[in-house]
């Protein structure tokens, strides 16, 4: 039972990027990006691809950011500059990164025991080599999840944050302010993408192996997650709603950022997930029940997907 | 000084719905000049301020803002030096953003949105202040959604953030049809002070000719894409909203 509630938390927080990602452009930008389902894998594959040559794991942390950065700049230029509907933008993003994935690292490629991951590297063993090798990749997970929210949380609050916030709240108060809309969108969906292979390189290396569907179902799974996470956090800022309280305690836990309701979000839905497959549901029905669970979500909260922009 | 230069626009080009607005329209608007202009539907005065503002492209024709021709200019670009306010006071306004981090984003205008503080903490009196004189009891509503306020607070706040920074010229696209009557006069008086205050050329897209009248030095009546009233200085100032009623009956329909 432990056990299944501890992997439940670590895939909650590997998957907590993927979900930063979506909630960067499904509710701030409100730009539902597909090309998470490419840009995933990729992260994995770069891991993977690195990893097998002797790189230092954690040079694959930034070099995967880096791939999805440059993933989120295809979709964009594609939405932005060629004018192609957003929805299908991504969707030539994620087909063209199947094939790139395939040509980085094959159909599945394994990093053998003897290579280090982040989880074994040196670094970690120094910081948390008194913990098990499950307990190592909580630490570094949580370490990494939170590090996430925080600069996120300090990024929405610079003028580069505000002015991303505006193109998916108003896109017109972006040109009356002579920014162009476009480049925020391609900004927003370069940070996303990051996000998201940085989930993938972490997925990775947990699993010690990239396989080309690892993708399938990522963007469904943010999705879930970040309306899971904003359900949440609307029910629970109307608890405090009544109470009229100045206390700066009780305001601070009043009002948590949305990074940290989707944090949440993310956790929850793996749980969901974790107990699916308790049940008995066997491993290739998984996307089948995430896909069931995710119409669920979208019915008992009462938004069939419209924009759920909150920031 | 904004000149357009004989403007063409045709809409839906190549098919049946083939409409020419403007023809060889051509307008100077000088500099200090607060221009209102009255039209029926579909008269061109909307399509007017977009021209200008490039939110539409003129089809031939140059439009020049102090000499300097602007038509390849993108709409952002333009919006350097303009300040707009349109009829939907949703439109000049970011809803889920608090009104402190809205009025942080219009001061920020012409500056690098990089990685510093988006709030400006230093600047929060003088925004309370500049709410306070609207009058309509926003300056203790700093961290509360723009989305969560009325819609002639809103539209104040527009306009407030629409002039924060140094403009050169403002942009009135019916900015007071959707306000009731006494909201409608307050954002009427401060539209005038800012204009006034600010020495800036604006242009005022009204339905209501009172306002049309009563503010601003010249009036234009737009129909089917042509000047077809332009009252100035004393002439303006004769000028009555009952004369202007009758002279609008008298158009073609």
């Amino acid at each position: 039972m432990t056990d299944l509630l501890v992997s439940t938390l670590l895939q909650g927080l590997i998957y907590a990027m993927v979900t930063y990602g979506v909630y960067i452009t499904y509710s701030i930008l409100d730009f539902p990006d597909l090309g998470v389902d490419g840009t995933f894998p990729l992260g994995a594959a770069v891991t993977a691809v690195l990893l097998t040559r002797g790189v230092n794991p954690f040079l694959t942390l930034p070099v995967s950011m880096a791939a999805g950065a440059l993933a989120g700049l295809l979709t964009g230029f594609i939405h932005v500059h060629l004018k192609v509907r957003n929805l299908l933008a991504g969707i030539i993003t994620m087909t063209a990164l199947f094939s790139i994935n395939l040509q980085l690292a094959g159909s599945s490629l394994a990093i053998g025991r003897e290579i280090d991951t982040i989880f074994t590297a040196p670094a970690t063993m120094a910081l948390f080599g008194g913990l098990t090798l499950t307990g190592r990749k909580l630490a570094v997970t949580l370490v990494l999840a939170i590090l996430a929210k925080l600069l996120l949380d300090l990024f929405f609050r610079t003028r580069a944050g505000l002015l991303l916030r505006a193109a998916g709240d108003n896109p017109t108060l972006v040109a009356s302010l002579g920014k162009d809309v476009g480049n925020v969108k391609l900004g927003g969906l370069m940070l996303s993408n990051a996000l998201v292979a940085l989930g993938g390189s972490l997925a990775c290396q947990e699993l010690r192996s990239f396989y080309a569907t690892m993708g399938t179902g990522q963007l469904v799974y943010g999705l879930a997650a970040v309306i899971i996470g904003i359900s949440l956090l609307r029910f629970y800022t109307g608890l405090f709603h009544t109470c009229r309280t100045s206390s700066p305690l009780v305001r601070f836990f009043s009002s948590p950022a949305g990074t940290t309701a989707v944090l949440v979000g993310s956790i929850l839905y793996k749980l969901c997930i974790q107990v699916v497959l308790s049940m008995g549901l066997r491993a290739d029905l998984l996307n089948l029940a995430t896909a069931g669970l995710f119409l669920l979500v979208l019915v008992l909260s009462g938004r069939k997907g419209e924009a759920i922009i909150h920031a | 000084m904004l000149e357009l230069r004989h403007i063409t626009k045709i809409y839906n080009p190549g098919t049946t719905t083939e409409h020419c607005l403007f023809k060889d329209f051509s307008l100077t608007v000088p500099d200090g000049q607060f221009v209102s202009i009255v039209g029926g539907n579909g008269s061109g005065k909307t399509s007017l301020l977009n021209l200008i503002c490039g939110s539409i492209a003129a089809d031939s024709g140059e439009i020049c803002m102090d000499n300097q021709p602007i038509t390849a200019l993108r709409e952002h670009q333009r919006c350097a030096v303009i300040g707009r306010v349109y009829q939907d006071s949703s439109a000049g306004t970011a809803p889920h953003l608090s009104v402190l981090e809205n009025l942080s984003l219009a001061d920020c205008k012409g500056q690098r949105f990089g990685l510093r503080r988006g709030i400006r903490k230093e600047r929060i009196d003088d925004y309370r202040r500049e709410l306070r004189s609207l009058d309509l009891g926003l300056e203790d509503k700093l961290d509360v959604p723009i989305g969560a306020l009325s819609g002639g607070q809103r539209q104040a706040i527009s306009l407030l953030m629409a002039t924060m920074t140094p403009l050169r010229f403002l942009i009135l696209d019916e900015h007071t049809a959707a306000l009731d009557p006494k909201t409608a006069d307050i954002m009427m008086a401060l539209t005038d002070k800012v204009v006034r205050e600010k020495k800036l050329t604006a242009m005022m897209v009204t339905h209501n000719l009172r306002y049309a009248v009563e503010y601003g030095d010249r009036l234009l009546m737009l129909d089917q894409g042509q000047v077809v009233l332009d009252r100035i200085g004393g002439e303006k100032t004769a000028t009555t909203a009952e004369s202007i009623l009758s002279h609008f009956q008298t158009l073609s329909r």
